[in-house]
């Protein structure tokens, strides 16, 4: 059974999950108890009710335009979701610029369906009763990507550009506190408190770290996306706001995902 | 009616391995939302597991449980091919009931 200061690691969240503990076999070292969690949970994870959401919004006629997303082409053709995540962010000459998943949903809502930019942002992260489609839709496209290998080229100058500005942000350090993305991604082996930080600066850990995303976050009960998770950051590190579909918010996506190249995608994950 | 439930129950011998994965708020009435207003309670309050006309689980659950609840559970006196329903009835009288075969 588990021990008790690890059962109050995850209080709250898993009463349900620990008695169906006692069979399971816990393979991972004892200083990660939220792969230890994630191995309670084994196959199950509740975003897959995300993703059941949003192959049904994906195909619904909605909008001023009353057309579904069927014709939304994520860069492998109008339509084409299968294998679509593991090749974003990347150049789209349609929009005449680099676009990650949720930026690009966000342009087919607006393009396709009519949807004013500003009501289709009103709920980019979902609360309680108020569910978002973005969650749901990055889940559903995440997951027809599962066991495909991330490949994100530098192969036009506007992901070069893209790239380097994530680059040249994820090292930046400022605000009040004085960080940087890489203050605490930056490192191999460092912790903070009991979360084992990637060091997305380097393949490893940027493939163990980008892989997983879109995720059900255990402590929240909500599929969230990369852009909710970057906005996360820059409000941890105390910076100001990082807009959802930003050139920022792209170009550090980018930055990720090329250092992630070669991993193989398992979204959505599950993470604290 | 609340939103399916996702089942899986495998015969390992002679004892069945169920997993069930409730897709459900579980609000503990605790919580206020962003107007500082409180969230109505709503949780499950009872689950009941049967195969072959037989109750196999039954359980009184209340608000410590987690949103999207997994149940893992164990019994014996089933076969493949036999179907196993769960069915969760919660604060707001409320209920679901989802079936699978064991496989």
């Amino acid at each position: 059974m588990i021990a008790r200061h690890r059962t109050r690691a995850i209080a709250g969240l898993a009463f349900a999950a620990l008695t169906a503990a006692s069979s399971i076999v816990l393979a991972q070292p004892e200083d990660d108890p939220v792969a230890e969690y994630r191995a309670m949970m084994g196959d199950d994870n509740p975003a897959e009710f995300w993703v059941m959401r949003g192959e049904a919004l994906w195909s619904e006629p909605r909008g001023p335009a009353s057309v579904s997303l069927e014709q939304c082409d994520l860069g492998m053709g109008p339509g084409v979701v299968k294998g679509a995540y593991a090749h974003l962010p990347r150049y789209f000459a349609d929009a005449g610029q680099v676009m990650d998943l949720e930026t690009r949903l966000l342009h087919c809502m607006v393009t396709l369906q009519g949807i004013p930019r500003k009501e289709a942002l009103k709920q980019r992260f979902g609360d309680g009763a108020r569910e978002s489609d973005f969650e749901a839709l990055a889940a559903f496209v995440a997951e027809e990507s599962r066991g495909q290998v991330l490949d994100v080229p530098l192969d036009n100058p506007a992901m070069e550009k893209a790239y380097a500005l994530g680059k040249e942000m994820f090292f930046y350090r400022a605000g009040t506190h004085d960080f940087s993305c890489a203050t605490c991604h930056g490192q191999t082996g460092m912790r903070i408190r009991l979360q084992q930080l990637p060091n997305i600066s380097e393949a490893e850990g940027a493939r163990a770290a980008y892989s997983g995303w879109p995720a059900y976050r255990v402590s929240q009960g909500e599929v969230r996306t990369m852009q909710w998770r970057l906005q996360d950051c820059f409000r941890q590190q105390r910076l100001p706001q990082l807009d959802f579909g930003s050139q920022a918010s792209i170009a550090l996506t980018t930055y990720i995902a090329h250092n992630a190249n070669g991993a193989v995608m398992d979204a959505p994950g599950m993470k604290r | 009616m609340g939103n399916p439930m996702r089942i899986r129950a495998k015969l390992d011998g002679e004892v069945v391995d169920a997993k069930v994965l409730m897709n459900h708020a579980m609000e503990t009435g605790q919580r206020k939302d962003a107007s500082g207003a409180l969230v109505p309670a709503h949780y499950i309050t009872k689950v009941i597991a049967s195969c072959n006309g037989k109750t196999v689980l039954e359980a009184d659950w209340g608000p410590s449980v987690s949103k999207n609840p997994l149940l893992g559970f164990r019994f014996r006196g089933a076969a493949a091919g036999d179907t196993l329903s769960v069915t969760w009835t919660d604060s707001m009288n409320d209920t679901r009931t989802d079936e699978a075969v064991i496989g």
